[in-house]
């Protein structure tokens, strides 16, 4: 059971969230080579190790988050919002 | 030693001790024609293919842990060929025949048992898909049998068929010749017989690296020292993206455990495999007595060979809806296998930008039932330097092409397939 801790709702359980995969493919522009769309699309970096990936708060506050786990050992290094527009957890104007 | 009911015999009577090692015991030499990394059942099937079929006899097999300890040891046992595109379908045929012939063909009793497969219906959309998907099985020469509600209560009478449960059962669709084997003596009857015919197994033999010049691969450095290489075939799926990785190259998969579990041995329950059309369940009885079942992968990516407590939940519930006698069993072993998610949910067995090094993995959590088929097309893929007709359309470059095999619908979503 992974326990990630949502900036907004403090440390709950896995089954709370649900994947997002890899957050380190970032969306070619539109007109982008063929390459860059199939890399975008299909190839994945797949580490055995730290590993960037989105999970949503979806039985939640339906954030989504940037998690950094361990793909070995579970370990979560780190979890922030997946986005800057997204209100500031500690409640203050950013 | 050849075994047969003589031999048997034989050393019944003489005290048991004069079996022999199944597979010797060597050290690495400094080089082999082949190489094919990753000693499960599919490694092994190619190696046991090279010698057998296409004269090739100079081939180590270098395998990190121990024979069976991987993925060939992890799954739940269960063959069936009910795949519904063509490419897929004409594949695991192919797999079929070969399981159906497979224990005289090594001279190891591998235990196949065609008990059946039966997936079950639970609504009208269900049961239109099902009988599309059966019909275009035998338009493919592939036995499937649509059911009834009767014909499911004769297969298996402990379901749950009452008026008030969530998803009543409406039918189902069989395919009698599947079944299940017993998936440590796959490793070991293709690690047998390809050592018979000259093949080298090394276990505790972990690749760290792959040495190149251009477009060649010259050799792998193992923990048991380099090896150089004519040609190198990669099978080590659930790993695959960390041997790429040497490469430098990114592959269409992500890695995911999928856990399995097996309860206590009772008498025969379940006698055949049967499949919840309402969620992701299945089970089978293993001759030992225990029920061995599992649903979905855990869904998000791990190399950690163990799974977590969500998923044992979502599945033993999905167990208990469809046949709720089982929540009377205990539980006594569950195991993780690190699976290669293909973007397609379909194998990658073919050639690579890289001119001698081959690849079979992304086999998603189907790779068992593939064993026999994998390898035969993966050694004549090595052995030809062009892959057969049976694996042409199981490139890398498909994804690339846009000819994607999605058997399940539901696009690049490893999580998914």
């Amino acid at each position: 059971m992974l326990r990630i801790d949502c900036p907004w709702c403090g440390v709950r359980n896995e089954d709370e969230f649900s994947y997002g995969g890899d957050a380190t493919v970032e969306r070619p522009a539109d007109h982008a080579s063929q390459d860059d769309w199939y890399h975008y699309v299909y190839t994945r970096q797949n580490p055995a190790g730290p590993h960037r990936e989105y999970w949503h708060h979806v039985n939640g506050c339906r954030a989504w988050l940037v998690v950094e786990r361990d793909t070995v050992t579970h370990e979560i290094f780190s979890t922030a919002p997946a986005s800057p527009n997204l209100p500031d957890p500690d409640g203050r104007a950013r | 030693m050849h075994y047969s009911g003589f031999s048997l015999l034989k050393q019944a009577l003489t005290g048991n001790r004069g079996w022999t090692r199944a597979w010797r015991n060597l050290e690495p030499r400094k080089r082999y024609d082949v190489v094919i990394i990753g000693g499960g059942g599919h490694g092994l099937a190619t190696a046991y293919y090279l010698a057998k079929l296409h004269g090739i006899t100079d081939v180590a097999v270098v395998e990190k842990g121990y024979i069976g300890g991987g993925n060939t040891g992890r799954n739940t046992t269960i063959v069936r060929s009910n795949y519904m595109l063509n490419p897929n379908a004409q594949f695991y045929e192919h797999s079929m025949k070969l399981w159906e012939g497979l224990s005289q063909d090594l001279n190891y009793n591998v235990m196949f048992s065609q008990r059946g497969v039966l997936n079950l219906i639970h609504n009208d959309a269900q049961r239109d898909a099902f009988a599309r998907r059966g019909n275009a099985l035998r338009l493919n020469g592939i036995d499937a049998v649509m059911h009834d509600l009767d014909g499911v209560r004769k297969l298996m009478p402990h379901l749950d068929f009452s008026k008030n449960t969530r998803f009543p059962v409406q039918g189902g669709l069989a395919q009698p010749r599947g079944g299940t084997a017993r998936h440590d003596a796959v490793a070991w009857g293709y690690a047998r017989a390809a050592d018979r015919l000259g093949v080298e197994i090394f276990q505790k033999c972990e690749v760290t690296g792959i040495k190149r010049k251009g477009d060649q691969v010259i050799s792998v450095e193992t923990t048991r020292g380099p090896i150089e290489a004519g040609q190198v075939g990669v099978a080590v799926a659930g790993n695959s993206s960390r041997l790429f990785d040497m490469v430098g190259m990114k592959l269409p998969i992500e890695s995911h455990v999928l856990q399995a579990f097996v309860t206590e041995g009772i008498k025969p329950l379940v006698n055949t495999v049967c499949t919840f059309g309402a969620g992701h369940f299945y089970i089978s009885q293993s001759d030992k007595g225990g029920l061995v079942f599992g649903g979905d992968i855990d869904g998000w990516n791990t190399y950690a060979q163990r799974g977590n407590l969500p998923t044992f939940n979502h599945v033993v519930a999905g167990g208990v809806t469809m046949m709720p006698c089982l929540a009377r069993l205990r539980v006594l072993r569950q195991w993780g296998g690190v699976m290669d998610m293909s973007m397609d949910g379909t194998p990658i067995i073919g050639k690579t930008p890289i001119d001698n090094l081959y690849l079979n993995g992304g086999w998603c959590y189907g790779g068992f039932k593939a064993t026999p088929a994998s390898g035969w097309v993966f050694a004549h893929t090595i052995a030809n330097d062009k892959p057969h007709a049976l694996n042409a359309e199981f490139t890398l470059e498909r994804f690339r092409e846009g000819n994607i095999i999605d058997e399940k619908g539901v696009g690049a979503s490893p999580k998914s397939h």
